[in-house]
């Protein structure tokens, strides 16, 4: 394979200094489906839409909000099987962690491992950069809670709230007016859900949303039902 | 003789109230044959944790440095100290990645965790360990170290007590063991230094 014709990385630098694929990859997360995330003082929320190309889908089935250590969870916007690369990859690496240390990777660990990984599939050979963007939540080593992005790119931020994805630019904008510092975590996942309907096209339901939480150093990933009673909870 | 013998070592740590202590002898030897009474077998891995060390002599430094270099990566990496149950677990790990090559030593463990309690650990070679609330010993003179810690431990000893308690234990322990001795040396770990003695023993 490492000689083929198809060998050399496709991430070269355009004359104007770009690099392209990249650009495109973050071309592909905005078209992707709106994920955001909230980090409130006790707690992280992450959020996703989970619309499906067709009614007869098994949406029971469809799963975009991921576990990746006992205390931190992901879920993304863009091409759905680079995805399930990145969660293996990540979920490797925590075991990784926890086989030599005793202890659960911290996501902040966890988050650099995993842009680690996007970065090397912007210059090797072979490959191509992955077409998604991340929102990883956990709790770091002291158990803080902490939210983090991870680009196409590698380049990874530390959020108190964002969004990405389809209309990321006006889910953000509405987060920055509806966050604040002394945000607590059941407000918060009303705010997310109240930011995902803001932006969704047609009836926002609990199939078709994904909701991952952190409360007390533990990750959780919502279920229908338990969605279903913050919706009513809102209305 | 067994390789974990050949060098010679008697080593000790235990804990008392809101501090922790850990003694060695000093003798590197080649059998019966001393070559030197000024030889390191505690080592400082963070500003509350120290390891020792008890084995061959070569495996010991290399490890020491290994060790190091795993303590540094993770403090530039994660920006915090490395708590001595995480180095325990890491070190086990070390030692049983080397399962079928082992390093001959048989490591102690002994430090103030992020809460101020103490924290002690023994492992054998290949790093099964074992976590104790009141002491550890690892070395040529284990059986004479069991012994001595036995009768001269009590629970909630201050640091003056506790250094005590760590000097008589090792000094008696080394008369009846004739490849360690020639003297010691005793580190107290407390909430705020590290009290370090160096101690006179029998020179024959």
């Amino acid at each position: 394979m490492g000689d083929s014709a198809y060998s050399f990385s496709l991430t070269t630098f355009s004359r104007t200094g770009k690099l392209l694929q990249i650009e495109y990859a973050l071309n592909a997360v905005a078209n992707g489906r709106t994920s955001l995330g909230i980090c409130a003082k006790d707690g992280v929320v992450i959020a996703t839409d989970k619309k499906l190309t067709s009614e007869l889908v098994d949406v029971a089935h469809v799963h975009k909000v991921e576990l990746l250590t006992p205390s931190c969870g992901v879920c993304y916007s863009g091409v759905g099987p680079d995805y399930r690369v990145l969660v293996q990859r990540a979920r490797k690496s925590s075991q990784v962690y926890l086989t030599t240390y005793g202890e659960v990777q911290p996501v902040s660990q966890l988050v650099k491992q995993t842009a680690g990984v996007m970065q090397e599939y912007t210059q090797r050979g072979g490959v191509r950069p992955f077409g998604i963007s991340l929102l990883v939540g956990g709790v770091d080593g002291d158990g803080t809670p902490r939210l983090y992005q991870v680009d196409p790119s590698g380049t990874f931020f530390q959020w108190k709230a964002t969004a990405i994805g389809k209309n990321y630019v006006n889910a953000k904008n509405f987060l920055e007016k509806r966050f604040t510092e002394d945000m607590e975590l059941e407000d918060a996942i009303h705010t997310a859900l109240l930011t995902l309907r803001e932006g969704f096209e047609g009836e926002m339901n609990c199939d078709n949303i994904e909701v991952g939480v952190v409360r007390n150093g533990k990750f959780n990933v919502l279920t229908p039902e338990q969605i279903q009673d913050y919706l009513d909870e809102a209305n | 003789m067994s390789i974990l013998e050949y060098n010679g070592a008697a080593i000790i740590a235990m804990a008392g109230d809101g501090c922790v202590g850990i003694a060695a002898d000093r003798r590197l030897g080649a059998q019966l044959h001393t070559i030197a009474t000024d030889f390191t077998k505690c080592f400082r891995m963070a500003p509350k944790l120290y390891v020792g060390l008890g084995g061959l002599a070569t495996d010991v430094q290399t490890l020491h440095q290994l060790l190091e270099f795993r303590m540094n990566l993770y403090t530039l990496k994660e920006e915090r100290e490395m708590t001595p149950q995480v180095f325990s677990h890491l070190l086990s790990h070390l030692l049983y990645e080397k399962r079928f090559g082992p390093y001959f030593v048989e490591p102690v463990v002994c430090g103030l965790d992020e809460k101020g309690e103490p924290f002690l650990s023994g492992m054998d070679l290949i790093g099964a360990p074992v976590t104790a609330k009141d002491f550890v010993v690892t070395g040529t003179c284990t059986g004479n170290l069991f012994g001595m810690c036995e009768s001269l431990y009590k629970p909630k000893m201050n640091p003056d007590e506790l250094f005590e308690c760590l000097a008589q234990s090792l000094l008696s322990s080394v008369d009846r063991d004739s490849v360690s001795g020639w003297g010691g040396i005793v580190h107290i770990i407390t909430k705020d230094n590290v009290i370090t003695r160096e101690l006179k023993g029998r020179m024959d």
